[in-house]
């Protein structure tokens, strides 16, 4: 049930990027989409009543919840970072020479 | 013109004290990665947050003599390069690549753990550099989009 | 045994010390390249003399073993990738160090092509899913910051649909390796592979089609091609050469093989399913090639329809046709690439890219012109070139699954193929030179060096192609078939 809310935030961001008309709003659909996927990750490896996975001094037990996703986690959304970085400043370029945000003016390709 | 400048009294001298509490944490956060949560990632990116908080309160000006964008760059080729260094040296020391080759001495101690520190260093100058020379060239590149839409 | 890791080390070093180095002077940065390079494309040779064909290496990092730890997997098939990659990876370099003079920040240029070639050895070398992951989003995430490198208006607007769409099939295949290791728990290729044998159910399915589409989208199938047409023109010309000569096979075609053949298992309607989206690319790309204008806008649509074919192949199942994909792979990126830096060598000669303008240029530039006239035959299946022995392979392939209809699609677009590419040289190199062109000279000694290695190449395929297909293609193959049994390969030794 949980993993199908997840799945439903993936589809709004797809919405986003499909009708959305400002760059900068494609840009946030991606970000969204990409929100959803580290959500449904994490919560694959939950656990009833499960400790973070530390070993710490004292506290006893080996309930732990699944710290492999959490891992995968951290280098996915370190990807989305760079990813991100990189289509931010092709907007700001793009601004520079097209002097619009608006998608359906930057058509110069066809064909 | 009043961005250049930086912002009010008040924030600038509550940035003073806090900045360098902040990179300080950082460096605890990237130290203890083998033993609390944190490690290169997060500790990398509070470092780099902290000298953004300083180009934000200060102004462009200030920050860049704190750390120029060379620098950051070249932090950030020297971790990644560190980083390869440590995996090939796996094969030369322990026979495979990236093996843990240094002693691991017992759990919950600062120094064990074979190399994984040493990683958890390289990865964070190279995110802390990465992210802020990323950040300076899109504010650099705002003020000179603007100058150059003006004289065109 | 220890030269596994060096395909993903050398060029992820280089890729960093160029950086820091070229801040000082230029030169510097084009000969570690062009070096770097050429350690990178003797070591696949070096591979093929030392191990017995076909012998299956499986070296784990760290001494950590499967399936707990990741491990590197050379086998026939990543040795075929491997050879592909690094050999084509070469010629760009070569050919970068006069063609990028134009451009101003060489060395940031020599870092990014380094760091796409650790990404696709990567992909090639890895056998464990996440592992996958990270290095095509390293590949990918280059090849978008390569495709704005010269910095117009129409380049950048290229950039930012491919970014789009790229992102999308991250998202896409982060979902499914979600879903594979909820049901499998664990993330190894040949483990999940043995897990989930028998097993059907509609989340392995929805795994599934949700790889077909973010691996599809990186492959460029239709309907997800839509990025092709404005990335690959609008990169510089070397850029242009690795992306529709290597990228698009080993993020796309090879992820697909190694899922689907290795993974998951091949039954009847994923053939089928095969099958039809290559033919539906064979046309596609094929009938809108007819009407393009721009020379290397009709080499994206043609690369597209050429996808098409290898998909076919794969799909047909049997011994001839993937014998025929693996063989047409290996020749797609060996003229196709050759067919980019030709039009690359006309731009910075002529300077324009317009089929209308050109004319008679075999005249004044006489290596690109035979070049590219060979390329071109390649392309369309004239013998003795190697591109009619792959199709031939393909076309016995269909014959003897009995799909005769699929075979005379096949053939009919093989002719389409000779069509649009009999009107592309006759537009540019052979008639009459026009009166603006007559004072162009040939292309620098480094460009003219790649493309007469790659024709060689071309030639040498489809005259030698006997000893070809037993060292290299045969033990591709034999991978492929095999399907499911890899991973008691992996695990078991």
């Amino acid at each position: 049930m949980i993993f199908f809310l997840s799945f439903i935030l993936f589809l709004v961001g797809l919405y986003c990027v499909l009708i959305k008309k400002n760059l900068l709003k494609i840009v946030m659909g991606i970000v969204i989409m990409e929100y959803s996927v580290s959500l449904f990750l994490i919560l694959l490896g939950y656990k009833k009543g499960g400790f973070p996975p530390i070993v710490t001094a004292g506290v006893e037990g080996t309930n732990f919840v699944d710290p492999l996703p959490q891992a995968l986690v951290i280098t996915a959304i370190v990807i989305s970072i760079a990813t991100l970085a990189l289509i931010i400043s092709l907007c700001m370029r793009i601004y520079q020479k097209y002097k619009t945000f608006d998608i359906t003016k930057i058509r110069k390709l066809k064909g | 013109m009043k961005e250049n400048k930086g912002m009010t009294l008040i924030v600038k001298t509550v940035i003073k004290f806090l900045a360098p509490i902040v990179i300080l944490f950082g460096i605890y956060m990237i130290l203890h990665g083998h033993l609390t949560p944190g490690g290169g990632f997060p500790g990398g990116v509070v470092i780099a947050s902290a000298f953004v908080l300083l180009t934000l309160a200060y102004g462009k000006e200030v920050a860049e003599k704190k750390m120029k964008r060379s620098l950051a760059s070249l932090l950030e080729s020297t971790g990644a390069l560190f980083f390869l260094i440590l995996a090939v040296l796996g094969i030369f020391v322990g026979g495979w690549f990236f093996s843990n080759f240094l002693p691991k001495g017992e759990p919950l101690k600062l120094l064990s753990a074979g190399f994984i520190p040493l990683a958890n260093i390289a990865i964070g100058l190279k995110v802390g550099g990465g992210i802020f020379a990323v950040f300076l060239a899109l504010v650099i590149f705002r003020v000179a989009g603007e100058g150059g839409k003006e004289q065109k | 045994m220890n030269l596994l890791p060096l395909f993903i080390a050398v060029p992820l070093g280089t890729a960093f010390v160029i950086v820091l180095l070229g801040k000082m002077r230029e030169i510097y940065s084009d000969i570690l390249a062009t070096i770097a390079a050429l350690v990178l494309a003797i070591l696949p040779f070096i591979l093929i003399l030392t191990l017995d064909k076909g012998e299956t290496l499986v070296y784990s990092m760290g001494k950590w073993l499967p399936p707990q730890g990741i491990n590197l997997v050379l086998d026939g098939l990543s040795r075929l990738m491997l050879i592909i990659i690094n050999v084509v990876g070469f010629l760009a370099i070569v050919y970068s160090v006069s063609y990028m003079k134009k451009f101003t920040a060489k060395s940031k240029y020599y870092g990014l092509f380094m760091l796409m070639l650790t990404g696709m050895n990567g992909v090639v070398l890895t056998g464990d899913f996440f592992n996958l992951f990270v290095f095509a989003e390293i590949a990918a995430i280059s090849s978008y910051a390569l495709v704005a490198f010269g910095v117009e208006a129409e380049e950048l607007e290229a950039s930012f649909k491919y970014m789009v769409m790229g992102s999308i099939a991250t998202t896409l295949i982060l979902f499914s390796i979600g879903i594979l290791y909820g049901l499998t728990g664990s993330l190894n290729m040949a483990d999940v592979g043995r897990t989930i044998q028998g097993n059907g159910g509609t989340l392995l399915s929805l795994s599934m089609v949700l790889f077909l589409t973010g691996f599809g989208i990186k492959a460029a199938m239709i309907p997800f091609h839509a990025w092709l047409p404005d990335a690959h023109p609008s990169a510089p010309a070397p850029v242009s050469a690795m992306l529709s000569g290597v990228l698009i096979k080993a993020l796309g075609a090879y992820a697909l093989m190694r899922i689907f053949f290795n993974v998951f298992g091949l039954n009847l309607q994923l053939s089928w399913v095969f099958m039809i989206l290559g033919l539906v690319s064979i046309f596609g790309g094929g009938l809108l090639a007819l009407r393009q204008d721009d020379l290397k806008r009709l080499l994206a649509y043609s690369s597209i329809s050429q996808m098409g074919f290898i998909i076919l192949g794969l799909g047909c199942g049997n011994y001839w046709g993937i014998l025929g994909a693996l063989f047409h792979l290996l020749n797609h990126s060996s003229f196709k690439s050759l067919l980019f830096l030709n039009s690359g060598a006309v731009e910075y000669s002529a300077g324009t890219r317009k089929l209308d303008k050109m004319g008679g240029l075999s005249k004044v530039m006489p290596v690109t012109g035979a070049t590219s006239t060979i390329a071109s035959l390649s392309i369309s299946g004239i013998p003795p070139f190697n591109g009619f022995w792959s199709k031939l392979f393909i076309i016995i392939g269909l014959v003897q699954a009995n799909h005769f209809v699929l075979a005379v699609l096949a053939i009919l677009a093989s002719v389409l193929t000779l069509a649009y590419y009999l009107r592309m040289q006759r537009n540019t190199f052979f008639g009459k030179l026009k009166k603006e062109l007559e004072k162009i000279k040939e292309a620098p000694l480094s460009m003219c060096f790649s493309m007469i290695v790659l024709a060689i190449a071309c030639v040498g395929l489809g005259i030698f192609f006997y000893p070809v297909m037993k060292i290299v293609l045969e033990p591709a193959v034999e991978v492929l078939q095999k399907g499911i049994k890899y991973s008691s390969l992996i695990l078991g030794g």
